[in-house]
């Protein structure tokens, strides 16, 4: 399989590239690793006029610690959350989250930007920057501005980035939770996550349980109201509205998503307090 | 703005290193990076697969790191030290991690082990070990044997991390 005819462009640095989303717009295509939109357009799933080639801005792959929170460049390639010391000291959950994604050759490849702007709402990563309260950079010719990571994705493969922006950055603010959990259940080792949750403190997070991540209030709620961990997880699915496909039934998923709480609780107990 | 101005073109030139060997040649834009390496360079060691990022048999080196070649465009590798299995031996003398593929018995059909080697190059390079076994399967879950002749290579892998543990 071989995408369809499609044209290229290169962006030298990231001037360039948001003069041309400015001129352009979503006639171009942003192309970061490529790991979710390369299969994409070989399956012809999806279709691209101009690919703007986003690989080669070395001023965008970075992690740096910033005093109240920990910056890492949308360019920044998974396999680096798992070995950068700052990664380490300051959100290891980005480590563990990272870890869970494809293979090391998808995450010698795949981005931290790429993944946020894919929202699929069953991504790794996008889940532990919810449940880590981190902000996304989006930039354009006209400056930038910072949206939740929780608002981002506004459905499957939607998010909030307008046609002249990308996504630059992500800001986890510091100092991170004093306790945490990342827990996931896929089928086959490479298979997306059928439910994941990410536990930060009194933030729960959840993927593959709707159209997009999405905290789980319920659960929140009951924690902050001194329930058990037992009787905070039985919230797990409020208000959520899980796909009913092949891989899983949506009555699975809700059972996963309570079940995957309810551990996530307990790796963090006894201190998950908001 | 008239829309023969907008940016990009339909043929790229992409410039390597494989195995070496400067190349530079143009290409369509959707040229997948393991199609120049088997249609335009002839180095047929790479094979596809699934053809759909799951199997890993495309698996080269890009600028040292295992990439999936079969989910890469051509351009994507423009100006990078791109190596495949043809480029791992010294003359007549294998590299380490094939050698090591030998002794162990570590392939059956053979398909899968051009891919399976460079992962554990790269495997190799970036991670000092040592490794336990879980390390070694964990880190080849990107690449499939449909032989399923797994235990041969965990074996031939630990073995080459306690040589150098030793060394």
């Amino acid at each position: 399989m071989i995408p369809a005819s499609v044209r290229y462009h290169r962006a030298a640095d990231l001037a360039e590239a948001l003069e041309l989303r400015r001129a352009y717009g979503d006639l171009l295509r942003p192309l970061a690793g490529g790991q979710s939109l390369l299969p994409a357009l070989k399956l012809r799933r999806d279709r691209v006029d101009t690919l703007l080639d986003l690989g080669r801005i070395g001023e965008l792959s970075y992690v740096a610690h910033r005093g109240d929170h920990l910056a890492v460049g949308a360019l920044t390639r998974y396999q680096r959350l798992l070995t950068d010391p700052l990664v380490d000291r300051y959100a290891p959950m980005l480590a563990t989250a990272a870890a869970a994604v494809g293979d090391p050759q998808v995450r010698h490849a795949g981005t931290v930007g790429g993944a946020l702007a894919q929202a699929d709402p069953a991504a790794d990563l996008p889940l532990a920057l919810v449940a880590l309260d981190a902000v996304v950079v989006l930039a354009s010719t006209a400056g930038t501005r910072e949206v939740p990571a929780a608002e981002l994705a506004v459905g499957p493969g939607a998010t909030l980035c307008r046609p002249d922006e990308l996504v630059t950055e992500v800001r986890v603010p510091l100092p991170g939770p004093a306790r945490w959990s990342y827990r996931t259940f896929a089928r086959p080792a490479l298979e997306w996550s059928l439910v994941a949750v990410a536990v930060a403190d009194g933030r729960v997070a959840l993927a593959g349980m709707g159209p997009t991540i999405r905290r789980a209030r319920g659960v929140e709620a009951a924690l902050a109201d001194g329930a058990g961990a037992a009787a905070a997880a039985a919230r797990a699915d409020e208000d959520c509205d899980p796909v009913d496909d092949v891989r899983a039934s949506a009555a699975y998923r809700r059972h996963l998503s309570r079940v995957l709480v309810a551990r996530a609780l307990a790796d963090c107990s006894p201190e998950v307090r908001p | 703005m008239t829309v023969d101005a907008r940016p990009g073109t339909e043929a790229v030139t992409v410039t390597t290193t494989v195995n070496g060997r400067a190349d530079s040649r143009q290409v369509p834009a959707r040229t997948l990076l393991v199609h120049l390496l088997r249609e335009e360079l002839g180095l047929t060691a790479t094979t596809v697969g699934c053809d759909t990022s799951s199997c890993g048999a495309c698996t080269v080196l890009l600028d040292g790191r295992s990439v999936k070649s079969c989910t890469l465009l051509a351009a994507q590798a423009d100006g990078a030290d791109v190596r495949t299995a043809e480029g791992l031996a010294d003359g007549d003398r294998l590299h380490p991690v094939q050698e090591a593929f030998r002794e162990h018995h570590a392939l059956q059909c053979g398909f899968c082990t051009p891919g399976m080697v460079l992962a554990v190059v790269s495997l190799l390079d970036e991670n000092p070990g040592p490794l336990t076994e879980h390390d070694v399967r964990r880190a080849l879950v990107g690449n499939l044997c449909r032989c399923t002749g797994y235990h041969n290579i965990v074996r031939a892998v630990l073995a080459l991390d306690a040589a150098r543990q030793a060394g």
